[in-house]
């Protein structure tokens, strides 16, 4: 018998719960660390990222109206899912990182707990970053922190799987919906991750990714105004400036976190609270 | 049965009496289903961008007739809708005004004491609008209060009832005599396509309404899906061109319900182009029945002058 010929994949995008072409119809080859091809991953354009904008929005109100308690079980879910795939995505970041097995499977455990760790957080976050004010009359003050809304991600370039989930898990635990502009030349665990998606109890919308060149999609997310909030870790070092002076047309809050972040550290909250709004409410208190 | 206008004599023969109606609707082409879709979906491809756009963009919000019709309707709901009829976009002012406001009878006043003086007409649906299931004078009487509170528009809906059953001649009658009970006002009369069923009913529904002397003909009240589809306004657009060429005559199409995007608009105004012709591209001639599209156009209009999207926070709720 001859050999088997492998079945070659062309990935699509994920936008809101569904998995379409790419609206320009192009795709580009993915190739593992030493330059041998992959699979071919759809290259979005700005159009995608609009289509993804509109997604995302939709779906915000749901999500971020779910109480805590049950986005905790969404994403608890979700590792499940992500743990019964773990040889795929072992192999994935394996080829596309060029690190041994060893190594990657050190990765996507960290990455799995990170999942967990953040999952964790949801029903905490009020408690932890909300406060009652003491105030100088009959009022009962308090704080509370609300999600900031739609938040244009731009994933890390290098960190296909572990920089990946650390930059989505702290956006949705806390009830916002985001547009994820994957690593440019490593997109296939974040594929993965898209199925995975689709396949636990995530509304769609929620997450939305797209594969292709981030230089080409970040201006248009960045100036966007349905876009509340825009994180540069991915941003290439030329365009960053540029991003940062077209989000402030629109007043986003922008997280400028540096390419080379360490993401096996163990994490703080410093990437939950960035996409978080307080709202004060004064209640006039009875006796 | 009398005949609204003077017709040249193969249609004045048709509206003799219901005999000869019946005989010239049924002796009408049938649509070609599967031709008419394609030919709906095949021009609704065409690429239209930069200028062009911008263009199609303006026009699209000059033919809106800026429509509520709910239950919860208040004054103040549709003292401003009439102030976003005049000023769509009031940080630019390039954006033209609306062509109409679209109300239940009993909120005319309230429109039409806004929009004295601007150019643009309170329409008023009539007739027990939508099901249009009412004695014959309590629909005259419908019409006639929305024209004394001031609507420059009447927007009727036909007996479908009587239609799909073959009593072709109790519908003219009926168009005939809203008609004349409308005055100077111009009639549009909704043939709620989406209860018609087939195309040749669209087609003949179409011809009926011309002879008996509506100014307009509209798809659907909105209230019944499907709505307003493309093929259907192909259908409905053959019909004004085929009038005019019998007749010299230029009537309206207003596609109504269901029509939400930009890119939508677009499409529609293709087909206006193309089957009807480039002379009803024209707010007097051509208009979309919406509530929520004038909010997409606005939106698109200010991607294409600003360069960048644009979102919902930039624009008036309704």
């Amino acid at each position: 018998m001859s050999d088997r010929i492998t079945v070659a994949k062309t990935y699509k995008l994920y936008i809101g719960g569904k998995f379409p072409r790419s609206e320009s119809g192009r795709s580009y080859p993915v190739t593992d660390a030493k330059g041998t091809f992959l699979a071919n991953a759809a290259q979005g354009s700005r159009k995608d990222a609009r289509d993804a904008v509109s997604a995302a929005r939709k779906a915000f109100a749901g999500w971020s109206g779910t109480t805590a308690y049950n986005r905790g079980q969404v994403l608890y879910r979700v590792a499940e899912v992500l743990e019964g795939r773990r040889e795929q995505f072992i192999a994935e970041v394996a080829t596309s990182e060029g690190v041994p097995a060893k190594k990657a499977q050190s990765l996507v455990d960290t990455a799995i707990d990170r999942w967990v760790w953040y999952a964790g957080w949801t029903d905490k976050i009020a408690a932890v970053l909300g406060s009652s004010n003491p105030v100088a009359g009959p009022y009962f003050s308090f704080s509370t922190p609300e999600p900031t809304g739609v938040v244009a991600v731009l994933a890390p370039q290098q960190s296909s799987l572990l920089g990946l989930i650390s930059v989505i898990a702290p956006v949705i635990a806390s009830g916002n919906t985001c547009v994820v502009i994957t690593s440019q030349d490593r997109p296939l665990p974040a594929i993965t991750l898209s199925e995975v998606l689709a396949t636990s109890d995530v509304p769609g919308g929620v997450v939305n990714i797209i594969t292709g060149r981030t230089a080409e999609i970040a201006p248009w997310l960045a100036s966007h105004g349905d876009v509340n909030a825009l994180d540069l870790t991915g941003a290439p070092e030329s365009i960053r400036a540029d991003l940062e002076r077209s989000a402030a047309g629109t007043v986003k809050r922008v997280l400028r976190n540096k390419q080379n972040e360490d993401f096996a550290a163990t994490p703080d909250m410093s990437r939950l609270r960035a996409y978080l709004e307080t709202k004060t409410v004064w209640h006039p208190m009875g006796v | 049965m009398a005949a609204p206008t003077t017709l040249p004599s193969a249609l004045a023969d048709a509206v003799r009496d219901e005999s000869s109606l019946r005989r010239f609707l049924h002796g009408l082409p049938g649509v070609d289903q599967v031709g008419v879709e394609q030919r709906a979906a095949g021009l609704g491809t065409r690429s239209i961008k930069k200028a062009s756009k911008l263009y199609a963009i303006d026009l699209a919000i000059s033919m809106v007739d800026l429509t509520t019709l709910e239950g919860a309707d208040t004054h103040g709901k549709v003292r401003s809708l009439a102030a976003k009829a005049k000023r769509p976009d009031p940080e630019r002012p390039g954006v033209p005004k609306v062509a109409a406001v679209c109300v239940y009878p009993d909120m005319v006043k309230t429109a039409a004491d806004d929009l004295v003086g601007t150019g643009i007409n309170v329409a008023s649906v009539a007739t027990a609008f939508p099901s249009g299931r009412s004695t014959m004078d309590i629909k005259l009487a419908d019409t006639r209060f929305a024209v004394e509170q001031g609507a420059a528009e009447v927007d009727m809906v036909i007996d479908r009832g009587a239609f799909l059953s073959g009593r072709y001649g109790q519908v003219f009658e009926e168009i005939v005599k809203i008609k004349q009970a409308c005055g100077d006002a111009h009639l549009k009369v909704i043939l709620e396509t989406g209860e018609l069923v087939t195309y040749d009913n669209v087609r003949r529904a179409s011809w009926l309404a011309l002879l008996a002397g509506g100014d307009f003909i509209k798809t659907s009240t909105g209230k019944v899906q499907p709505a307003a589809t493309l093929p259907v306004t192909h259908v409905m657009l053959q019909a004004v061109r085929d009038w005019k060429d019998q007749t010299g005559e230029l009537r309206g199409v207003k596609p109504a319900g269901g029509i939400r995007t930009t890119k939508d608009a677009i499409k529609y105004l293709v087909a206006v182009h193309e089957v009807a012709g480039p002379e009803w591209l024209d707010p007097n001639l051509f208009r979309f029945g919406a509530s929520t599209l004038l909010n997409d156009l606005l939106m698109q209009r200010r991607t294409q002058l600003d360069g960048h999207y644009s979102g919902p926070d930039y624009v008036t709720v309704d």
